[in-house]
């Protein structure tokens, strides 16, 4: 009985079957579309349109990035505008602690502090970039140089930068002074005999790898010349590298300058910066101490916008680097 | 020697500086030549200085002692322009797609890059025979304009075959083109490969250690064991025929798609592993390997030497 009934049910099925048979007339071509298989639906990024996307989502180095940009155009435009000038000096008027006449009080000889505080970001944010970019040209030159051509060439100049490397800062910096005297130029010749090792080293390394790749040889192969071949292939694929270094060392030189203003070996009055500032409001710490907060909070703050934003420059420049 | 040579290699070294007065010796002795519009493949294990052998006939690192010489001219000592003028007529064809186009660059930049370099056309013109080129590997124009990470591997390999085919060149070392792509890719750039030699006259060398493909594509094979040649025939000659111990073992590990083919075959198995190529001493290089080995082997490193029908082996047992 119980195997009937199963017979009974597979012809149904097949019978069922038959019917949907499905024949040729059934069917059409769906025309295809080649274009569309290759159409772009998000467009063409290249590497710094990607760097600069994963940069914003950084809300930290966006924030950082704002108040180094707003502090650079308060530097340039402050000065301009103020009703008082840096080397003002009013008798009338010392000491004072910050009021709406003086936003940020005025000094031992009646100078405004926000007229002074703003040159002195200029004075040092100019050194700071000055020194920075300094310091990158010569360290990408010899590092590059060092590292592309390699043999002699490169152990001599590595050799030589260790020799410069080994001489501390500060004696360089009292060496220069005593031949040039106080001012800027001294300090930004200090920095630029010194700062550009690192950089050298670095691009030394980055050139050192980039001109055994592939991408190098195939360039060579292709004719290419050295020349094309740096200024191509080397730098491009080295920029992001020399980019974050460059933004590193800034603060690094602002905080220099600020230090050597400090202990006094720096730039001399009535010329100011943030650390001579800070030198001259120590010594009234006790009276009157707005005058050492406000230049300390801003060589702080300045570092520290400058650091976070060197970070995330990092970051995004190089994802490969990311936790 | 025989006519239509193209490219012909004679005791090609090189040797590479390790440090501690040691010496890498990379290629040995090395010596074969190519005729006009056939295929030469090249194969051997990893490191046994198939790629080296390639880069050093384009120049692209310098050659220790030995000769090169291309259409019936020694080209070994070139100055920069008889370079370029080399460059225009040999290219090669880079392993890992990856690594071999610069990221910052789009396809129709990378592309375009030889033409640019030797003052090819005009921009429109370069323009033009970019799409072309693309058209050419099978790829649209479309891609002219997006950057090497928008690509899967097998695009970027056709990318780069396309960079060597811009400046038209007559001969190609294809250095392991295909290794660092998945199989079904594979069999399409290997076509892609074969049809451009038919349509463009191209003679190439072909390195690669995927013996089935070197078969399939070669007119003559030959084989590197540490630096040297140990044996070079004709393709069907050699696959059929092979006379060098290590090529015997090589070959016989070749896997075949037919398990009843392979559980009836017999492997050779090779004892120890290769050696080091620092400071190789004197005599046949496969010697401590080998299962015919007498005492002549240990003594006196075997030349290449032809046993009939352009057919190349250098052991002394044979």
């Amino acid at each position: 009985m119980k195997k009937q009934k199963i017979q009974e049910e597979v012809k149904a099925v097949e019978a069922e079957q038959e019917q949907t048979t499905f024949t040729e007339d059934m069917f059409n071509f769906v025309k295809e579309d080649e274009s569309a298989a290759e159409k772009m639906y998000a467009p063409s990024i290249s590497y710094w349109q990607d760097a600069w996307r994963r940069l914003k989502k950084n809300k930290v180095a966006m924030a950082s990035m704002i108040f180094i940009i707003l502090l650079t155009l308060m530097a340039i435009i402050a000065p301009m505008v103020s009703p008082y000038t840096h080397d003002a000096v009013n008798f009338s008027a010392m000491d004072n602690g910050p009021s709406a006449e003086h936003w940020f009080g005025t000094d031992n000889l009646g100078r405004d502090m926000w007229a002074r505080v703003w040159m002195g970001a200029r004075v040092s944010l100019f050194i700071a970039f000055v020194a920075a970019i300094v310091q990158s040209t010569v360290g990408i030159i010899i590092g590059g140089i060092s590292g592309y051509f390699g043999g002699k060439v490169d152990l001599f100049l590595m050799r030589f930068s260790d020799i410069v490397d080994s001489i501390p800062f500060l004696v360089y910096v009292i060496l220069i002074m005593m031949i040039m005297g106080s001012g800027m130029a001294p300090i930004i010749i200090a920095f630029a005999l010194t700062g550009w090792i690192r950089m050298a080293r670095l691009v030394r390394g980055q050139a050192l790898s980039l001109k055994e790749s592939d991408y190098v040889m195939a360039a060579k192969g292709l004719g290419a010349s050295n020349m094309r071949i740096i200024i191509k292939h080397m730098v491009p694929n080295m920029l992001g590298v020399i980019i974050v270094t460059l933004t590193m060392s800034i603060p690094n030189a602002i905080f220099t300058e600020a230090y050597l203003s400090y202990i006094g070996i720096g730039l001399q009055p009535p010329l100011t910066s943030w650390g001579l500032l800070a030198n001259e409001g120590a010594a009234v710490i006790k009276t009157y101490p707005y005058q050492l907060i406000i230049p300390a909070l801003f060589i702080s703050l300045t570092m520290l916008c400058m650091q976070l934003f060197g970070d995330g420059l990092r970051d995004a420049l190089d994802p490969k680097l990311r936790k | 020697m025989e006519n239509n040579v193209l490219l012909e290699v004679k005791n090609l070294k090189k040797c590479f500086d390790v440090g501690g007065r040691k010496v890498l010796t990379a290629v040995d002795n090395v010596s074969f030549y190519v005729r006009k519009g056939e295929t030469l493949g090249v194969v051997g294990e990893s490191g046994c200085g198939k790629s080296t052998t390639g880069k050093t006939i384009m120049h692209l690192i310098p050659a220790t002692s030995g000769q090169i010489i291309y259409d019936g001219q020694d080209i070994t000592h070139m100055d920069r322009k008889e370079y370029l003028a080399f460059t225009r007529k040999a290219q090669m064809i880079f392993q890992d797609p990856y690594a071999s186009l610069d990221s910052r660059m789009t396809a129709g930049d990378i592309i375009a890059e030889g033409m640019t370099i030797h003052g090819m056309y005009n921009a429109k013109e370069r323009k033009e025979r970019v799409y072309e080129l693309l058209n050419t590997v099978g790829l649209n124009k479309e891609h002219a304009s997006r950057f090497v990470h928008e690509f899967s591997g097998g695009q970027r390999q056709r990318i780069g075959i396309a960079r060597a085919l811009a400046i038209g060149p007559e001969f190609i070392v294809c250095d392991e083109p295909i290794s660092a792509l998945d199989v079904s890719i594979q069999a399409q750039v290997i076509n892609l490969l074969l049809e451009l030699q038919e349509s463009h006259k191209l003679t190439y060398l072909f390195i690669a250690h995927d013996l089935s493909i070197v078969r399939h594509v070669s007119d003559r094979v030959a084989v590197m064991y540490l630096g040297a040649v140990v044996e070079l025939a004709e393709s069907n000659e050699l696959y059929e025929n092979q006379l060098h111990p290590y090529t015997r073992a090589l070959l016989s590990a070749i896997p075949i798609a037919d398990p009843q083919v392979t559980r009836a075959k017999q492997r050779i198995l090779l004892e120890g592993d290769v050696p080091s190529p620092i400071d190789v001493g004197a005599g046949c290089k496969f010697a401590g390997r080998c299962s015919m080995c007498k005492q002549i082997c240990h003594e006196e490193a075997p030349q290449l030497r032809d046993v009939g029908g352009g057919h190349y082996v250098a052991c002394h047992m044979i």
